[in-house]
């Protein structure tokens, strides 16, 4: 192998040391999603056989929110289903169903594995331990590619804005630091939203709808949904009635691109020593010959 | 002592005066200014400055009909998801005649190589203007956020290391403009790295682009969805770049006739063929793929629907009929069939990009997406601004022919020159 071989071989080496911390801080990432799934994160329940309609969530989350932007309004037509937008992390929406008028309350459902983390390349959008799926906005490049992933299409982005940013509801992240509930859930007056450990939430749901089973649906919405969310919902009637998705299926999202990701550390391994070789197997006797003369010419 | 070193600054001072003068004649335009070309690509970008001042005062939404339910629209969908796929030509290109080392079709590699470069340059160029806050771009790069979870992650990296590796592919002919001969030798001696590099990053992100997808799932029509999108796509880059490479040759050859060298000239013919042959070859791998794909996604109930006599518009009449285009093209060797097998083909990826990334994108949306005439004017532009730098490089340096010959003919064959020598 003369010189100029060697260099190549050691070029395509180097590339293979380069992916290999990628293959680490891959593992390194499976490991705190497992942590997250297996610690406790905090959730809410939501009771949409208790919920009224009143829109005191709304407001106690645009109250709570109004300097990132939140706003509440006075007036909305119920007969037209709304979904959240950059200045209303949450809404109420009304649905009449088999039986009868229901009012369900949608925001971020702050999932336990979220595909918008997953999708996010500079972790603007990251799952923390305790819960919430927040946003950071020093590191948001605006690609937009976490509405692209997200299931129930939460992260809505500031079109009209210069400096745009990604709003969702971020589960009022900063008041469970201090140690407060979510204002949605400290201002419910209809007692429809529980906040707590998630796996007791899952508990609560359960005996709700053991104690009363013929005013639940046996199913809590959340629980095995995308691998499970924070936001969990009882209901009295199927829940594609009340603008769930229930195609979703009960895998995570970030799965979907993991094969595809790990296939990526072999690919650089394996493929360009296989393509020096059919290089050299394939190169013509007499071109290889002249390149020897030359290599002695030089010498 | 002091006198040599005088001497060897005045040397190094004419030397860099003489290179100056150098750059300064060779900035100038070489031919007519005022053709309708220039006219009409000139005025495009005009008014996409006009435009994207507007769109970076005001945000995304002045401009463009993009919305919550359509994150991503013609600028991602066409510009950068399609114009990946047509660029892919370099990589198969590189990968024929350095890996397998098929001599015949080098003639055509280092202008295929320079139309990929700029493709990606631009291309990337186009992403920066739909990121809502592209002064964050090297947030990826520089290592405070990895955020290695993402294809985007990927995606990115690999826009920026390809686009460095065809650089150096295409480097020594920069050096042979340049008449720097040590550096040329040098920067040859990288080229089977830079294409070894190249392939392997371009077999990654071809198909990168398509697991983009992956996670919209459920938002992608099914007749466009399966998680074998990334293959679908790395497989139809290979025909698409190849389309790409005879169609862009069919006007290069005859807009640059006086940059084109004699072994092009001879062998041109040939090599369209050549390229025939194995785009058919790679359709009909991937059109087996594609009915793999149909039956085990059970799609048949698809096709009576709408969308279902658009897709089959897109297999059949833009991806099977130009593939037997190509077949009796090559066995007749008539160049007009292959050339109107690569026009149907390029639709037929064109289609197929934007079928999953905004036409089968949220099918079920009640308000859908279509571009505003803005997204299409800027698209235009950043086409026009491209083919403005290949015609400049095109003209100056060594790309369809060599530089001795270019050197000797180049008087002569610039006063034939026709209406786009600029």
């Amino acid at each position: 192998m003369d010189r100029r071989d060697l260099l190549k071989t050691m070029g395509a080496a180097a590339g293979t040391v380069l992916v290999t911390p990628v293959l680490q801080a891959e593992s390194r990432q499976d490991a705190t999603a497992e942590s997250v799934a297996t610690a406790e994160p905090v959730g809410i329940l939501v009771d949409t056989t208790k919920c009224i309609g009143c829109r005191t969530c709304e407001w106690a989350c645009a109250d709570a929110h109004k300097d990132a932007g939140v706003e509440f309004p006075e007036e909305v037509d119920f007969s037209v289903e709304r979904t959240t937008s950059e200045k209303q992390w949450t809404v109420v929406n009304r649905y009449e169903t088999e039986k009868g008028t229901i009012y369900a309350k949608k925001q971020c459902m702050h999932c336990l594995q979220p595909a918008c983390a997953a999708a996010c390349l500079t972790r603007a959008m990251q799952k923390s331990s305790a819960g919430p799926v927040t946003w950071t906005e020093d590191r948001c490049m605006g690609c937009r590619f976490c509405m692209v992933s997200c299931p129930f299409d939460m992260p809505k982005f500031e079109y009209h804005s210069a400096v745009p940013r990604i709003q969702k509801c971020v589960m009022c992240a900063e008041r469970l630091a201090e140690g407060k509930r979510p204002a949605c859930v400290e201002n419910c007056p209809a007692g429809a939203l529980t906040f707590g450990p998630r796996s007791e939430l899952v508990e609560q749901a359960r005996q709700r709808i053991y104690a009363d089973p013929d005013n639940y649906v046996h199913q809590v919405y959340g629980e095995h949904e995308v691998g499970g969310t924070g936001w969990l919902y009882l209901a009295s009637v199927p829940f594609e009635q009340l603008g769930f998705r229930a195609d979703l299926g009960t895998t995570p999202f970030p799965t979907y691109t993991r094969e595809f990701l790990y296939a990526v550390p072999v690919v650089l391994t394996v493929v360009p020593p296989f393509l020096l070789a059919l290089s050299r197997a394939s190169r013509p006797r007499a071109a290889a010959q002249v390149d020897e003369h030359e290599e002695e010419g030089n010498r | 002592m002091t006198a040599v070193s005088q001497s060897r600054r005045t040397l190094v001072g004419a030397e860099l005066r003489r290179f100056g003068r150098f750059m300064l004649h060779e900035l100038k335009p070489k031919g007519r200014v005022l053709t309708p070309f220039n006219l009409i690509s000139g005025a495009i970008m005009l008014v996409a400055v006009v435009l994207l001042a507007i769109r970076f005062a005001k945000g995304l939404g002045a401009i463009t009909n993009l919305s919550q339910d359509y994150p991503w629209g013609f600028w991602i969908g066409f510009d950068v998801i399609t114009g990946v796929a047509f660029a892919g030509g370099a990589y198969v290109l590189t990968f024929m005649v350095y890996i397998l080392g098929q001599e015949k079709y080098h003639p055509i590699v280092r202008v295929t190589v320079l139309n990929g470069f700029l493709a990606y340059v631009f291309y990337a160029g186009a992403l920066l203007l739909d990121l809502g806050r592209p002064w964050r771009v090297i947030n990826p790069i520089i290592g405070n956020s990895f955020g290695v979870s993402s294809v985007l992650f990927l995606v990115a990296w690999h826009f920026m290391l390809y686009m460095m590796a065809e650089f150096v592919e295409f480097s020594p002919a920069v050096a042979e403009w340049l008449g720097w001969h040590r550096v040329r030798r040098v920067l040859a001696g990288l080229t089977l790295g830079a294409v070894i590099f190249g392939i392997t990053l371009s077999l990654l992100h071809q198909s990168g682009l398509g697991a983009l997808y992956l996670m919209a799932r459920d938002k992608i029509h099914p007749l466009w969805y399966s998680e074998f999108i990334p293959i679908l796509f790395l497989v139809s880059s290979i025909f698409a770049g190849l389309s790409m490479v005879i169609f862009e040759g069919s006007i290069t050859h005859n807009v640059f006739r006086h940059r084109v060298g004699s072994a092009l000239h001879a062998s041109h013919d040939d090599i369209v063929v050549g390229l025939a042959r194995i785009a058919a070859g790679t359709m009909f791998v991937y059109l087996f793929l594609q009915l793999l794909v149909f039956v085990h996604g059970q799609r048949w109930s698809y096709l009576g629907t709408g969308l279902g006599a658009w897709y089959l518009l897109e297999m059949v009449g833009l991806v099977a009929l130009p593939a037997a285009l190509f077949i009796y093209g090559y066995r007749g060797r008539d160049l007009r069939v292959i050339r109107a097998a690569a026009v149907l083909t390029l639709l037929g990826i064109v289609l197929n990009r934007l079928n999953v990334s905004i036409i089968g994108f949220k099918w079920y949306a009640p308000v859908r997406y279509v571009p505003s005439w803005m997204e299409i004017e800027v698209t235009l532009a950043v086409i026009a601004a491209e083919l403005w730098v290949f015609r400049w490089v095109v003209n100056r340096m060594p790309v369809l022919g060599t530089a001795m010959e270019l050197v000797r003919e180049a008087p002569a064959r610039q006063a034939r020159a026709g209406v786009l020598a600029a």
